[in-house]
């Protein structure tokens, strides 16, 4: 069941974050592709023609696209060890939820928080915080999302801790001080390699940031 | 299994449009609440406080929001009858790319089409007539995307066909004259039970995209 795996991918991205994190999970061995996004490949334009986006997961030639596809994909897949997603349909359809959730709120309202000033990155701060407080009530007492180890949400919100320094600096605020059940979960998951070599250097992330902001000229 | 299932719903809602014919596809019985979004329900708000939106479906009191959700739980749940999703991983996560694709460009894009003039119409009405064309493209000479039967993406997609004659008159263009295969493939779900007893009538919901109309002041 090994066949050709291969990730193009965008190191500061959170979305390649969490297929990086999920292969690891269940200890399948990859090619990683850096792109430069600036100058997308040959194959990364075959592989996603319609939204020309990474990550792209390329199993025996065949592409899968979209970070929550991927991780659904590499659950089913290599369903024998480390499973992510509840077998649970109920269990299942909570996870999902909460997962579209943080597509929908988390990477758009980051990044208002560093793209933003004035009045706009203060509302965006203060729904980011409301959006983290509303997860960090789904969590719970649970030790992961996912339960006693880590789920398919944990795999689809942590890469995000690794732009928290990167927001906190731009936005001039912690969000350890609002969230610290968030933070203390986050901690407990860049326990597991998995997930700490997965994630970039958080300093990294935030100079990548300053450079963006330097080149869409916000200051 | 005595069960009892609810669908919160909106009569023009295409994404209500969804779980209603999931529904009928595998013959479950079920309330249908017709909400006024005006005057959301208790209920409404109770099962739904994150996004206080519909459809919401509620199965044993639980309940499951977001459509796409809400018709894999169903394909789950009841699923020795008439599955939507395929079995195989691959085919599975290329029927979740379409469905998301449908999701992130048909009801904006569409949205566009009625919402504006000039020559922000114009291009809403390009960019409309491209994604559709996709669509057509990943159909190909299947009667169904399912194949030989309805399946997931059939059910995401067949939904905003009841849009589609507000969106001519709103927009003055044909789209069977630039997608007559979408168009025959609309006629052929239209042909089922399941599809035809959970779409409204177009002019009913021209109707309604004029009072909206109204109601924004758009001309």
């Amino acid at each position: 069941m090994a066949g050709e795996l291969v990730l193009l991918d965008f190191w500061p991205s959170p979305f390649g974050m969490r297929s990086r994190i999920a292969l690891a999970e269940k200890g399948i061995p990859y090619e990683y592709r850096e792109e430069d996004l600036r100058n997308k490949s040959d194959l990364l334009l075959q592989m996603n023609p319609v939204h020309k986006k990474i990550p792209v997961l390329i199993h025996n030639g065949k592409p899968v696209c979209e970070s929550v596809i991927q991780v659904q994909y590499i659950d089913e897949v290599w369903h024998d060890k480390a499973p992510l997603i509840p077998s649970d349909p109920y269990q299942r359809a909570v996870a999902r939820f909460w997962v579209d959730f943080i597509d929908k709120k988390i990477y758009e309202l980051g990044s208002k928080i560093w793209k933003t000033k004035g009045e706009e990155q203060a509302n965006a701060k203060k729904e980011f915080i409301e959006c983290l407080k509303l997860l960090e009530g789904e969590l719970g007492d649970k030790t992961y999302f996912g339960g006693e180890s880590l789920g398919y949400v944990d795999v689809a919100l942590v890469p995000f801790y690794s732009w928290f320094y990167a927001y906190e600096k731009c936005g001039d605020f912690s969000i350890e001080a609002e969230c610290p059940k968030m933070i203390a979960w986050v901690k407990r998951c860049m326990q597991k390699e998995s997930v700490a070599k997965s994630l970039p250097d958080q300093e990294k992330v935030y100079e990548f940031i300053l450079q963006l902001k330097k080149v869409f000229g916000s200051e | 299994m005595a069960e009892e299932v609810v669908l919160l719903d909106f009569w023009p809602s295409p994404f209500g449009m969804r779980s209603r014919i999931a529904l009928a596809e595998k013959g479950i019985k079920y309330e249908h609440k017709e909400e006024d979004l005006r005057n959301k329900s208790a209920l409404l708000l109770q099962m739904n406080p994150v996004h206080k939106k519909i459809p919401v479906l509620i199965h044993n009191g639980k309940p499951v929001c977001e459509s796409l959700i809400q018709v894999q739980y169903i394909d789950e749940v009841w699923h020795d009858k008439a599955p939507l999703l395929p079995s195989d991983p691959y085919q599975k996560a290329t029927a979740r790319f379409w469905a998301d694709y449908v999701d992130k460009k048909i009801y904006e894009v569409g949205g566009r089409v009625w919402k504006t003039k000039g020559e922000k119409q114009a291009t809403a009405k390009k960019e409309l007539i491209e994604t559709l064309k996709l669509l057509e493209k990943e159909l190909g000479d299947k009667p169904y995307f399912g194949g030989e039967s309805l399946g997931y993406v059939d059910v995401a997609f067949i939904p905003f066909y009841s849009w589609f004659y507000a969106l001519e008159k709103c927009g003055n263009f044909s789209i069977e004259a630039e997608c007559p295969k979408l168009i025959a493939w609309a006629k052929r779900c239209m042909q089922k039970e399941s599809v035809a007893k959970s779409l409204p009538d177009q002019q009913k919901v021209y109707d309604f995209i004029l009072e909206m109309k109204k109601h924004f002041g758009i001309e």
